[in-house]
């Protein structure tokens, strides 16, 4: 995986823009997954994934080869959805309203095999609610939760990604898991 | 949570992150089974995790690469002709050829820069001029390459001058054809022509 990617990079670097869009195949779902938890609004979250690709694109000659791409790929787009978390944080929690809504329809298209409909209605709302209320946390715990648990990033790479000491990201995530416990408290 | 040590809650947490040393979580342990506030707050953390893991993944749109694409910058022309050339390998090697070709061509051209004629035994040169004296017959084609040609005599045959000119006195006489060759072009015309003839007469000859 990473020697292909490098591959694609090299291409890239040589002007070949095909071969960008290869690595665009390969790391949309997770780039738009982080997205997605981090802004609540699908629309928003695909904006915000294609700006982040667009980005590296044309900052692809400061990229180090001898790293890990997908660290870089994700230090980008997170900052760019913390950029936008904080230039619209007056409708934080009308935002949060609309991404219920949004998860509802999402979750309905995912018929759950052999699930009651009630217990299909409970895991959505239960989903809805989850989504909710990582988007009450405050971004620097926002983005440390959803790197670790939605991206299944390990806490070294997201202490590469954010460019904080490894000691800061674990307070984060466990401030992060702390709140996250008292808000789903009575579940 | 009556007197629970502190560490207690940050050995959850480093538990949870799986860096927990042995002795830690053994001290972790023994206080969750004799207090059940802590317990709960353990069930709680471990569920809001799980929670987290079993939001379901959605996916971009269809169009999500296209309209990346899309948004970039235009690429430069180099990379397009490098795909093209691996994409079309078969025409890749045929333009290769061509130009090939053409570079041994052209390299013949310039290698043929020398004063040269067709050697006749009565021919008389003065600079770069090849001078057919007057009262002499030369039996056969002649050809000049980059210099003149003054006739004051009979020529019984073709005369070709390749990058240069010729002069016919008034008394002078060329029976076949006069061809002068200037341009790169004409000049490969007529080497093409040539190789033609000699495989004609190949094929003549073995009749």
């Amino acid at each position: 995986m990473d020697t292909i990617v490098r591959d694609r990079v090299k291409q890239v670097l040589k002007g070949d823009q095909d071969a960008f869009g290869e690595i665009v195949e390969l790391y949309k779902d997770k780039i738009f997954q982080l997205c997605y938890r981090m802004l609540g609004n699908r629309h928003e979250a695909e904006d915000i994934a294609q700006e982040a690709f667009v980005r590296a694109y044309v900052n692809i000659h400061s990229f180090n080869l001898s790293k890990k791409f997908s660290t870089w790929l994700y230090r980008i787009a997170t900052n760019l959805c913390i950029d936008r978390i904080r230039k619209k944080k007056p409708d934080y929690y009308l935002d949060a309203e609309v991404t219920g809504t949004d998860g509802l329809t999402m979750y309905s298209q995912i018929a759950a095999e052999g699930k009651s409909p009630d217990a299909e209605v409970e895991t959505m709302e239960l989903q809805a609610t989850v989504q909710r209320e990582i988007l009450r946390l405050p971004d620097k715990y926002r983005s440390v939760i959803v790197l670790k648990y939605i991206d299944d990033l390990s806490l070294n790479e997201i202490s590469e990604v954010l460019e904080l000491p490894l000691g800061t990201v674990k307070t984060r995530i466990h401030r992060g898991r702390e709140a996250l416990r008292k808000q789903l408290h009575n579940m | 949570m009556k007197a629970c040590p502190e560490e207690i809650v940050l050995y959850m947490h480093e538990y949870l992150d799986g860096d927990l040393p042995r002795e830690h979580e053994q001290a972790l342990k023994d206080h969750l089974q004799k207090c059940p506030a802590c317990q709960t707050h353990f069930q709680e953390l471990k569920r809001t995790v799980a929670y987290i893991q079993s939001t379901s993944h959605i996916t971009p749109s269809d169009h999500f690469t296209a309209s990346v694409m899309a948004r970039l910058p235009k690429e430069r022309n180099s990379a397009g002709v490098q795909r093209w050339l691996r994409h079309h390998p078969l025409l890749s090697a045929a333009s290769l050829f061509i130009i090939l070709m053409a570079g041994s061509i052209f390299s013949m051209w310039n290698d043929d820069q020398k004063f040269a004629f067709t050697k006749q035994p009565n021919l008389i040169v003065e600079n770069n001029t090849v001078v057919v004296p007057a009262g002499e017959v030369v039996e056969g084609d002649l050809v000049v390459k980059n210099g003149n040609l003054r006739v004051e005599g009979e020529i019984k045959g073709n005369v070709t001058i390749i990058n240069g000119e010729q002069y016919t006195a008034h008394a002078g006489n060329v029976t076949g054809d006069i061809k002068e060759i200037n341009e790169v072009f004409e000049w490969l015309w007529y080497k093409m022509k040539e190789g033609g003839k000699k495989i004609v007469t190949l094929f003549e000859k073995e009749k």
